[in-house]
Formats: C-alpha cells, sequence, structure tokens
C-alpha cells in the first residue's frame, strides 16, 4: 500500500484508539473532585470519595457480595463448563456443534427478557435477593465464556496423549490428573478468569433479582448515578479500570513470554 | 479451501477406525460430561423463557391480547422502529471504525499490536456500567463536550436524553465486539494471495478489495450481527444516557414489568425481541459458520 495511505490508516487507527480508551479516562479526574457533583471540571482535590468507597457500607457491602458471589460463580462456571468442554469437543461432530449452540445461547438471549422471567421464577421460589439466585444466574451467563476457553485448548489437544499415558498403566482420572489438566489449564484458568468477570460485571439481571438487603456493585453504582452525582461512582470506576488493565497488561505480558519461548 | 478444520479430523477418523459400539459407548460417555451445564441452563435459562412466552399468552386472559395491543399502538410500533434504527447505526458506524483498525492491527509490528490489542480489551473487559458512567460525565450538559464548546465561545448542544447521545454511547461499548472477529478472521488471511495478485499485475487496492476484503468478509459478517443482536437488547447505556424521546425496546419491556406490573404486555414485548434475535441469528448462522472453520486453523 502506497505511504499516503498508511499515514490516513494510521491517523485513522489512533482517532479510534482514543475513541475506545480516552473517553473512560474522564472518571480519574472526576474522582478526585472536591465537591460532591459530578460536573465538569471537577473542582478542587480530595481523596473524600476513595474514603467513602472504603468507609459508607452501602459501597463495602455491595462490594463484598460481587466479590463472593463472583467467585463462587467462578468456581462453579469453571467447573460445569470444563466438563460440557469436553462433553462438545469429544462427542460425535453433529452432536457436538448442537450442543455447543445450546450452551451458548445465554450470550444472545437479550438480557432485559432473560432478567424478567429470572425475576418470575425467582419470585415463586423465593430466590429474589439471595446469594443462591445470583450464583444460579452468573453461572448460567458465564458457561459460555468457559467452555470457548477450553475447547480452544481441548481442540488442538492431542489425544494420544492420554492414550500413551493409560497404555503406560494410569488410571482414567490419573490421566486427567497429570496429563490432560496440564495442557489445558490455560484455556480452565482464562474460563475462570472470564467467569469471575462475567459475574462481577453482571449489571441487568442483577437489577431484577436485588432487594435491598443484598445489592452486588453494579448496581448500587447504577442506582448512584440514577440517584444522586455522587462522585463515589467515579472513585469505584478508576479501581475498576486501574484493576482491569493491570489483569490484561499481566496477561498479554505472559501470553508474549510464552510465545517467544 | 486452506481452511480445513484439521484439528478436527483426527477425533472424527478414530470414530471410524472403531467398531461400532466401542464408539458409540465413548460418545455417550462423552455427552454426559455436559448434563450439569445442560440443567443450569434448564433451570435458568429455558424455564424462565418459557415463563415469559407463557405469560404474554395467559396474563391477563388467554389469547393474544397482549401481542394485539403492542403492534395496535403507534407508540409501540415506533420504539420498535426506533430500537431497529438504532442498532443500524451503531452497527454501520461500529464497522466504519472497526475494518481499518482490525486491519492495522494484522500488519503493525508486535509492540504497537500489543498497544492496540490493549486498546480493545480494556473497554472489552470493563464493566459496561463504568463506561456507560463515563459517557454521562462527557455528554451531560455540563459535561466535558459542552464546557469545551463554551471554552471556545460556542453554543451548547443538547446531547445526553437525545438519540444520538445513545448511539455514540452504544457505538463506543459496543465496538470491541466488532473489532475482535474481524480481527480474528484477517489474522488468518494468507497475505501470499495479495502478492501473488500484485506480481500478477494487480494495482494494490485493486489486490485489496477484490482479494483482501471478500476473504474478511466472515469475521465483519460475525461482527455485524453480534453488535447489531446486542444493540437490539441494549439496556443499561440506552437507560442512562436516553431519554423519554429515546427509548428502546428493553427499557419498555423494563417499564411494563417493573412499574406496571404487566407480565402479559412485558412477556409480549420481550418475544418480540427474542423473535428477531433468533431470526437474525437463523439468517446469519451460515456466515458465522464458515467464520468459524477459517479462524480454527491457527487457534
Amino acid at each position: 500500500m502506497p505511504s499516503f495511505s498508511r499515514i490516513l490508516l494510521g491517523l485513522f487507527c489512533l482517532l479510534v484508539a482514543l475513541l475506545l480508551l480516552a473517553p473512560t479516562l474522564v472518571v480519574i479526574p472526576m474522582s478526585f473532585n472536591g465537591n460532591k457533583s459530578l460536573a465538569f471540571p471537577p473542582v478542587g482535590f480530595s481523596w473524600q470519595w476513595y474514603d467513602n468507597f472504603f468507609t459508607n457500607p452501602d459501597w463495602t457491602t455491595s462490594f463484598t457480595n460481587s466479590l463472593i458471589i463472583a467467585l463462587i460463580v467462578a468456581v462453579v462456571a469453571t467447573v460445569v463448563g470444563t466438563l460440557a468442554a469436553f462433553g462438545v469437543t469429544r462427542a460425535a461432530a453433529r452432536t457436538g456443534g448442537l450442543l455447543r449452540a445450546l450452551l451458548i445461547t445465554p450470550m444472545v438471549v437479550p438480557g432485559v427478557v432473560l432478567a424478567i422471567g429470572i425475576y418470575a421464577v425467582y419470585l415463586d421460589t423465593h430466590l429474589v435477593g439471595t446469594v443462591t439466585g445470583f450464583v444460579l444466574a452468573h453461572t448460567m451467563l458465564a458457561i459460555p465464556f468457559v467452555l470457548i476457553a477450553v475447547q480452544a485448548n481441548l481442540e488442538v489437544f492431542d489425544r494420544r496423549l492420554e492414550t500413551a499415558a493409560a497404555s503406560l498403566g494410569a488410571g482414567r482420572l490419573t490421566v486427567f490428573r497429570t496429563v490432560t489438566l496440564p495442557l489445558i489449564l490455560p484455556g480452565v484458568l482464562s474460563g475462570a478468569l472470564f467467569a469471575f468477570i462475567t459475574s462481577f460485571d453482571e449489571i441487568i439481571v442483577a437489577l431484577f433479582i436485588t432487594s435491598p438487603y443484598l445489592k452486588t456493585l453494579p448496581v448500587q453504582i447504577y442506582t448512584s448515578i440514577t440517584r444522586d452525582a455522587d462522585p463515589t461512582v467515579a472513585a469505584v470506576g478508576t479501581l475498576l479500570f486501574l484493576a482491569t488493565s493491570l489483569i490484561i497488561i499481566a496477561g498479554l505480558l505472559i501470553g508474549t513470554r510464552r510465545g517467544r519461548t | 479451501m486452506t481452511a480445513t478444520p484439521d484439528q478436527g479430523l483426527p477425533t472424527g477418523l478414530a470414530g471410524a477406525g472403531q467398531p461400532a459400539f466401542l464408539s458409540r459407548f465413548r460418545l455417550r460417555g462423552a455427552v454426559w460430561l455436559a448434563v450439569p451445564a445442560v440443567l443450569v441452563l434448564l433451570v435458568a435459562l429455558a424455564y424462565p423463557l418459557a415463563i415469559v412466552v407463557l405469560r404474554s399468552f395467559t396474563d391477563p386472559a388467554p389469547g393474544l391480547d397482549n401481542y394485539v395491543w403492542f403492534f395496535q399502538s403507534a407508540v409501540n410500533r415506533a420504539v420498535l422502529q426506533r430500537t431497529f434504527v438504532v442498532a443500524a447505526w451503531v452497527t454501520v458506524v461500529s464497522l466504519i471504525c472497526a475494518y481499518p483498525y482490525a486491519y492495522a492491527m494484522t500488519i503493525v509490528g508486535k509492540n504497537l499490536r500489543l498497544a492496540l490489542i490493549l486498546c480493545v480489551l480494556v473497554p472489552f473487559w470493563l464493566s459496561g456500567v463504568v463506561r456507560t458512567l463515563a459517557w454521562v460525565i462527557l455528554l451531560q450538559d455540563s459535561g466535558v463536550i459542552n464546557s469545551f464548546l463554551r471554552g471556545v465561545g460556542l453554543p451548547p448542544v443538547k446531547l445526553i436524553r437525545t438519540l444520538p447521545g445513545v448511539v455514540i454511547g452504544m457505538t463506543q461499548v459496543l465496538l470491541p465486539f466488532m473489532i475482535l472477529p474481524i480481527y480474528t478472521v484477517m489474522k488468518g488471511i494468507d497475505t501470499r494471495l495479495l502478492q501473488a495478485a500484485r506480481s500478477l499485475g494487480a494495482k494494490p487496492w485493486r489486490a485489496f478489495v477484490q482479494i483482501y476484503m471478500p476473504l474478511s468478509l466472515p469475521g465483519v459478517y460475525a461482527g455485524c450481527i453480534i453488535v447489531f443482536i446486542l444493540s437490539l437488547g441494549f439496556y443499561i447505556t440506552p437507560a442512562l444516557l436516553g431519554g423519554p424521546r429515546s427509548i428502546l425496546l428493553s427499557s419498555l419491556v423494563q417499564n411494563q414489568v417493573l412499574s406496571l406490573l404487566n407480565w402479559g404486555r412485558g412477556g409480549a414485548m420481550g418475544v418480540v425481541l427474542l423473535v428477531a434475535t433468533f431470526v437474525l441469528l437463523a439468517i446469519a448462522a451460515p456466515l458465522m459458520r464458515q467464520k468459524h472453520s477459517a479462524t480454527r486453523r491457527e487457534a
């Protein structure tokens, strides 16, 4: 391609990169606002909104709730999703394909439709505002992510390694523990991370099945945005932005180092 | 095609080489492993959706009343139309942004590529509520854009609670879903095909348009269908950035159920949304499958 169009492409991509990243950065200055307002530009400087996030029970409990629910979901969805990935990959092509299509439907069902359905069921079964209710709904939403991550690893996994281990006398569980699992571990771990983030960020279903006694962090952020202009949301946004960026940078660095060796 | 799913072959052949009873036994054993996942889906997905469909036909009285009400109301039809128009805008704008970006990701050096990937992945994984919050701060009447306009002496523009504001916010939130599938397909395109075209006398642009673009289409289809479907059901961003004149179908559903406690009407709207989604998916499924076989190669 001639260099003129290269420059044009470069400029265009710079703009797109800015569009992707820059708008979110606006939460950082807002989080140090001296006034209780989300109006731009922020006035003065203070740490009070971070202070509020770590001391105000509304924020601390919703954060702990999200953390607990997301951790349980990460464990349950990873186990269930990994098993399903084995089922999908090792079944006959047709059955596996059907099963896969079925198991990834949570990704395409419109959130609100799902949310009213789950809300209706939970009202009848008294699961509204319970950890069990959140874990069940979020596990269902997280299974596709685990399935896709583990399946990507299983498809390049050489099954003759299992046959070799078995022919040397290893039992099925030993084969799984010492041969299969270590080789697909990257997929399982990224699946667990996807499941954690899916649950930790989930908002639509959460908005319906929440109760005054059990709120998750996204629900707390959402109600705070709609109710008042409390800059604590900007402080939470900044912390989440930093955490997300660090995890992704770490992941990319580990990925490239592994690629090099 | 060069994109033969060669990873899929060994298992298929192994099954064919075994005695029939053995392969059938194995197959059944493997499928059982998916049972827990299927159970979770039945309880938390299939059953709730069945309730929504059921209530849309039975609440408050059996029949098609809720659907007749939905399609007879001019307001509802306008919202339905607006939802599709917004989804189309978001899809087109994000495709225009994503295609050159994804292409650049495949041709730059390693470090620059990491930087470009980072710019996609951070918003992809960052909470949607937080990113929408950022747009509230930017677009509000006392927001970044308007204080900039005031600073240079221009009149302020109304952005929050307007349709353009909703489209801008949704496009930015959904852009990674367009870039990633296109990039995945482009990464697998054999660039020697372009060299071959050039060596046969094709101009660079012609080689790009005639060789490269058709090969990248599966990624484009996948990205467009994902973004369009997600836009149709989008809730948080339109709810926070939109106003009464830019309400979308999801907010209408939520309003019927939570504020008016009208499960039948809310359910009927939900079913309309659901049917639209699955019809689109059914149309796009063959195109998506192409993408799957093209990406499998470098898995």
